[in-house]
C-alpha cells in the first residue's frame, strides 16, 4: 500500500533558509541543503523547496543549493516560486528537481501547466492554489495569497487537472499559521473533485492534526508544513511511528 | 565503470549523484564506445514508451543494448527504462520493446481497483518473489521504495524478483541472468534505494 507522504517545505531567499529554525545538532541551520539532509535522515518522504528571491542574483543562488541539495539528498524534490514559463521548468530540472509547482505562473498562463506535461510529463507539474473562503465561494488568490483572482477554487483545480497537472497542493489561506488543524472542508471538497494526487498544506499545529486529517479524509495522499517542523514543534519521526500507530500507512 | 544511457530522455542528474555517493563511477553518455566499454549500464527512462523505444532504435542503441545484454554485461532499467526491457507495450497502441526479457506493458488501472488513483505515485513496500536476487544484497522485504507510474510489467512472473501491493500487486523488479529492471526510482528512494544501486554495482551478472 502507499504510504501517507509528510512533505516539510523550505522557503528559500538568496541562497539562505528564511523562517528561523532551531534544531540541535545543524552546524547551519538555514542552510538549505543542510536542512534538506536533515529532514531525508529524519524520514521526510519528499521536500519542497520554494524560491521566494526576486532578483535574478538571489534566483541564481537558488539554482546552485537546489544541485547541491540534489547531489546529496536522494528523496523526490519538488520545487516552486517564480515559475512561469517552460524555460523556469527547464532551469530547475536540470539542476535536479524532480516535479515543478506552478500558481501565479499558471493564473497567468494556464497554457503553461498543458505545455508542460507535454514536455516533462503530468508527474512533473504540481499545481499550487492559494484558497480563501469568501462568502459562500472558495476562491483563487495569486501573487501568495494577496491578490484574489475572483475564480471559483474547485473549477480552476478542475480545470488545470485536465490540462494536466499531475498534483495539486492545497494551501487553504484561512487556516494557514493558525496551527488548528487542516481546512477540512476544503479538502473535502477538493478530494471529491479530482482524481490525482492532494496535497494538504496550511494549518497543521500538533501530531493529531494530521491524524485527523489523514483520519478524516483519507483520499488526501500527504501533508505539507513548514515552521512546525523547522521549529521542532513536531519530529517527522515521531508523527511517522504515531501515524502508524494510528493505522495510517506510514514510511518508516 | 558505469554507463548511464543519455538518449534524450529524462532526467539523469539524480541517477548520476547517487552513484557518485555510493562511491562509484558513473558517465552520462550517449556514445556507443563508451557504452560498450563500461562494466555495467543502467538504461534509465521517463515519458512515453514509444517514443523512447524509437529513439533507441533509430540511434542504434538498442541494437548495440541487446548485444551487450547477450555477451553478459550487467544491465538495469529504471522506470520506463525497465519496461522498455520488455517485448512489447501497450501504452497509446503496441509498441515494441527490446525483447530482452519475456512479457509486455499494460495499464496499471486494468488491474487495480477504480478506486485507486493513477498513476501509482509515492512510497510503497517490497515483497520479495525471489528473495535471493543479488539486488537485495543490503536491503530487507518491506523496505519501502519510491514509484511514479502508469504502466506495468505483465506476465513475466518467472523473471519478477519483487512486487509492490497497490489493489493488485505489482511488477517492481525484474531479473534473469545479467538483465534486470526497477519499475521504482532508486536514485530517489533514499538509503534503500542507494543499497540497491551499490548491490548492482557488486553484481557480476552471472546468477
Amino acid at each position: 500500500m502507499v504510504t501517507k507522504r509528510i512533505i516539510p517545505c523550505l522557503d528559500v531567499k538568496d541562497g539562505r533558509v528564511v523562517k528561523g529554525v532551531n534544531f540541535k545538532g545543524l552546524s547551519d541551520v538555514s542552510s538549505p541543503v543542510e536542512l534538506a539532509k536533515y529532514y531525508s535522515s529524519c524520514g521526510a518522504d519528499e521536500l519542497v523547496f520554494y524560491d521566494i528571491t526576486a532578483s535574478a542574483e538571489g534566483r541564481k543562488l537558488f539554482t546552485d543549493i537546489l544541485t547541491q541539495t540534489a547531489a546529496q539528498v536522494f528523496i523526490p524534490l519538488t520545487v516552486g516560486g517564480g515559475i512561469n514559463s517552460t524555460a523556469d521548468f527547464e532551469r530547475v530540472l536540470a539542476c535536479g528537481a524532480d516535479k515543478v509547482s506552478v500558481n501565479s505562473g499558471a493564473i497567468k498562463n494556464p497554457n503553461l501547466i498543458y505545455e508542460a506535461a507535454k514536455l516533462y510529463g503530468s508527474q512533473c507539474v504540481v499545481l499550487s492554489a492559494d484558497i480563501k473562503r469568501v462568502g459562500e465561494q472558495w476562491q483563487v488568490f495569486a501573487k501568495g495569497g494577496r491578490e484574489n483572482t475572483g475564480m471559483e477554487a474547485i473549477e480552476w483545480i478542475k480545470r488545470c487537472t485536465d490540462l494536466g497537472a499531475g498534483e495539486i497542493v492545497v494551501n487553504s489561506i484561512d487556516t494557514d499559521g493558525v496551527k488548528d488543524g487542516f481546512d477540512l472542508p476544503l479538502l473535502s471538497a477538493v478530494c471529491d473533485a479530482v482524481t490525482i494526487p492532494v496535497i494538504a498544506s496550511g494549518g497543521a499545529g500538533c501530531i493529531e492534526d494530521f491524524i485527523t486529517l489523514f483520519q478524516t479524509l483519507p483520499k488526501v495522499d500527504a501533508g505539507l508544513a513548514a515552521s512546525i517542523f523547522h521549529f521542532g514543534e513536531v519530529a517527522i519521526s515521531d508523527l511517522k511511528t504515531t501515524m502508524q500507530q494510528a493505522g495510517i500507512p506510514a514510511r518508516i | 565503470m558505469i554507463a548511464i544511457v543519455d538518449y534524450g530522455v529524462g532526467n539523469l542528474f539524480s541517477l548520476k549523484s547517487s552513484f557518485a555517493a555510493i562511491g562509484a563511477e558513473a558517465v552520462v553518455t550517449g556514445e556507443k564506445e563508451v557504452i560498450a566499454a563500461a562494466d555495467k549500464v543502467i538504461l534509465p527512462g521517463v515519458g512515453a514508451f514509444e517514443d523512447a523505444a524509437k529513439k533507441l532504435r533509430e540511434s542504434g542503441l538498442a541494437a548495440l543494448l541487446t548485444e551487450l545484454a547477450q555477451k553478459g554485461k550487467p544491465i538495469m532499467g529504471i522506470c520506463l527504462g525497465m519496461q522498455l526491457l520488455f517485448e512489447e507495450s501497450f501504452e497509446f497502441g503496441a509498441h515494441r520493446g527490446l525483447g530482452l526479457l519475456k512479457g509486455s506493458v499494460k495499464p496499471i488501472a486494468d488491474v487495480i481497483p477504480a478506486d485507486l488513483k493513477t498513476p501509482h505515485i509515492g512510497w510503497n513496500a517490497l515483497t520479495f518473489t525471489k528473495a535471493d536476487c543479488p539486488l537485495f544484497a543490503y536491503i530487507h522485504e518491506g523496505d519501502y521504495v519510491y514509484f511514479v507510474h502508469s504502466y506495468y510489467a505483465c506476465d513475466c512472473q518467472a523473471d519478477t524478483v519483487a512486487t509492490a501491493e497497490y489493489g493488485a500487486p505489482l511488477t517492481a523488479a525484474v531479473q534473469k541472468g545479467n538483465v534486470c529492471g526497477c519499475q521504482f526510482h532508486p536514485e530517489k528512494s533514499g538509503e534503500v534505494g542507494l543499497k540497491i544501486l551499490r548491490a548492482f554495482c557488486e553484481w557480476e551478472g552471472n546468477v
